[in-house]
């Protein structure tokens, strides 16, 4: 795979993360170009003309959610930059805040701008302390270099830029759960519609981007929208609803692999490509088991479905939830799955902001079921009464506000279906003579009590 | 046991939160339409200065935003991140679970500093030097297993690693 890296070309300079690093690379010269002969709306057009998908998770066209802000709207409008990567497995975002903030600063400035922003929050997670280091180094050093707050390079655009960290709660990555938590409250996420783009932060019109998002559009402004359609995954004529997976993309690839980390590549290389040419193969010379591909919650794929891309509408049909956050985690032939369903059940029961009851029971109930199989006690029907939580919890089933749940779903779901053989013997090995049981099943079906 | 209640009455003429750690929270008002906004904020400053956010400062921090104390403390409560009953250890050890760790031995290795330093996960050393807690995914897959200590992340853990921490911890 030849490919010259853009969003982290910086990586691995020294001093990197300085302003005097940033602007010897050229950098602030997509803002100087922007400010000098662009309007808000032709940085929106770019993006537009780009083609450019949100990198946070669900892949939404990023110049379509901004066209969703009223126009002429008298303000503030909001931009909300979504810094609490915290979906298990996932760490581009803190590579690129700690190696090369300035050009997520450039990002969001360009970003408020298209948008009539005039001031900006960056939802950043507290457990990365360096990340918050560096990002408000960046932002003292671009207000005093002219490129934040009042006549930004000699125009009469303004923009604010703060920092607001989290507290640990995973429910704040969703986009009206940020929103809330912005606001003082508990992040309960919030019915849409209304939109942010309608009605969010403050009540006010708002967009809600991921940090990758926002260095994208620094190199579709500097490098030009046909650059940015050059990579990628172009959309299919015979299909008039795609858009393609246009652009680089970054990869965060961790688990069972010999060297994990933070690559860049074009969007649609393949699971096999990303393992094999960038994280340099399954470790221990062993073969992969499960790959997640992109966050826990896209949920689970087998070895023999390593040749599906990683684009935004391929993943589905290996019965992911998608691309998500395209940071891989693989796990070897050695990994057992039910250690692997234990973990990533534990993780929502934690991560369940409680507001909505299916995800609330669910996620805590399927811990449960857990619990009891990890202690010897497990019995085949609980692998159907961990499929039916895992069908029956999320906005696809329609069951709850938002999408965390689907999350939480999608890897129960997955693990049934695509490794059920093993997770039968591991019950039938631990409990060896219960494992055939249904008599809570009985008692459920006559209402005479819960499961366990 | 009566007469000791007329001490308390005494000291809540004395603002709990010290005059820094307001204006502190003072500085963040001009960056919020909202002033409820700044309540996050606001419970990050006490609890990095005192290591915990006892009732006392979540009323005054309520009186401060123009608040009922009971909807800072339903944001508190929310985030499981602020301990209310006594200060946090001076290394506040959070040892990653989550899946990339976790398949990179990463629970064995919380097992056995749980065990060097004599706690269970979630608890602080009885010297209040140290408090364990179990983290969800930190974000730093690439360097499994990760433990983030205060503001330093400690990369790519091993046993050795940890002895040498505890070591150092001790030492201090």
């Amino acid at each position: 795979m030849t490919y010259k890296p853009v969003l982290l070309a910086n990586l691995g300079k020294a001093n990197s993360h300085k302003l005097a690093v940033y602007e010897a690379g050229g950098g602030y010269g997509a803002l100087r170009k922007a400010m000098k002969e662009m309007s808000p709306d032709d940085v929106l057009g770019s993006v537009r003309v780009s083609g450019l998908r949100g990198r946070g998770g669900a892949g939404f066209p990023t110049a379509l959610k901004w066209s969703f802000l009223p126009k002429d709207h008298p303000g503030p409008i909001y931009l909300c930059v979504n810094a609490d990567e915290s979906e298990p497995g996932t760490f581009v975002n803190r590579v690129q805040m700690e190696s090369d903030p300035h050009q997520i600063v450039e990002g969001i400035i360009l970003s408020a701008y298209a948008t009539k922003t005039t001031t900006a929050y960056l939802y950043l997670r507290y457990e990365y302390p360096l990340s918050h280091q560096r990002m408000q180094a960046a932002i003292d050093e671009a207000y005093a270099a002219g490129y934040l707050g009042k006549n930004i390079l000699g125009s009469n655009y303004a923009l604010d830029l703060f920092i607001h960290r989290g507290a640990g709660a995973y429910v704040c990555g969703e986009e009206t759960g940020l929103i809330e938590s912005l606001e003082g409250k508990r992040a309960w996420p919030r019915i849409k519609p209304p939109f942010p783009a309608v009605e969010g932060l403050f009540r006010k019109p708002t967009v809600v981007n991921n940090v990758e998002t926002m260095a994208c559009v620094v190199h579709i402004i500097d490098r030009g929208a046909a650059w940015f359609r050059s990579i990628g995954v172009p959309p299919n004529p015979a299909d008039p609803r795609d858009v393609g997976s246009l652009g680089p993309k970054l990869y965060g690839i961790s688990g069972h692999v010999n060297k994990p980390g933070c690559y860049e590549a074009p969007l649609g290389i393949t699971v096999r490509q990303a393992i094999d040419e960038l994280a340099g193969g399954v470790w221990k010379g062993r073969k992969p088991k499960a790959v997640i591909p992109g966050g826990l919650s896209t949920g689970v794929m087998t070895a023999d479905e390593l040749d599906t891309p990683l684009d935004f509408s391929s993943l589905m049909k290996v019965g992911c939830l998608g691309l998500g956050t395209a940071c891989l985690i693989v796990m070897d032939e050695t990994y057992s799955m039910m250690d692997f369903l234990y973990n990533s059940c534990r993780f929502y029961a934690h991560e369940s902001c409680g507001q909505c009851t299916p995800c609330r029971e669910g996620t805590h109930w399927s811990m449960m079921i857990l619990d009891r199989i990890k202690a010897g006690r497990g019995r085949l029907i609980d692998l159907d009464y961990l499929a039916e939580i895992g069908n029956t919890i999320g906005i696809i089933p329609g069951t709850t506000i938002c999408g965390l749940a689907d999350g939480a779903a999608w890897p129960i779901k997955t693990t049934i279906r695509k490794f059920r053989p093993e997770l039968e013997d591991y019950i039938k090995q631990t409990n060896p003579t219960g494992y055939a049981s249904t008599e809570a099943a009985k008692a459920l079906a006559s209402g005479n009590g819960k499961p366990h | 046991m009566q007469t000791t209640e007329a001490q308390p009455a005494e000291a809540s003429t004395k603002p709990f939160l010290s005059r820094e750690i307001r204006s502190s929270i003072e500085a963040y008002y001009p960056r919020y339409p909202s002033r409820r906004a700044v309540v996050l904020p606001a419970l990050h400053i006490v609890n990095e200065r005192l290591g915990y956010v006892p009732l006392e400062a979540v009323i005054e921090i309520a009186q401060m935003l123009g608040l009922a104390p009971a909807q800072v403390q339903d944001t508190l409560s929310f985030y499981q991140f602020f301990p209310q009953d006594r200060p946090c250890g001076k290394f506040k050890v959070w040892m990653c679970r989550s899946i990339s760790c976790s398949c990179r031995e990463g629970e064995a290795l919380m097992d056995y500093l749980a065990q060097k330093l004599g706690v269970r996960p979630g608890e602080t050393t009885r010297d209040g030097r140290v408090t364990l807690l179990p983290a969800e995914c930190l974000g730093a897959c690439d360097f499994a297993p990760a433990m983030l200590v205060n503001d330093t992340l400690y990369k790519t853990m091993t046993r050795e690693k940890i002895d040498a921490f505890v070591e150092m911890v001790q030492s201090e």
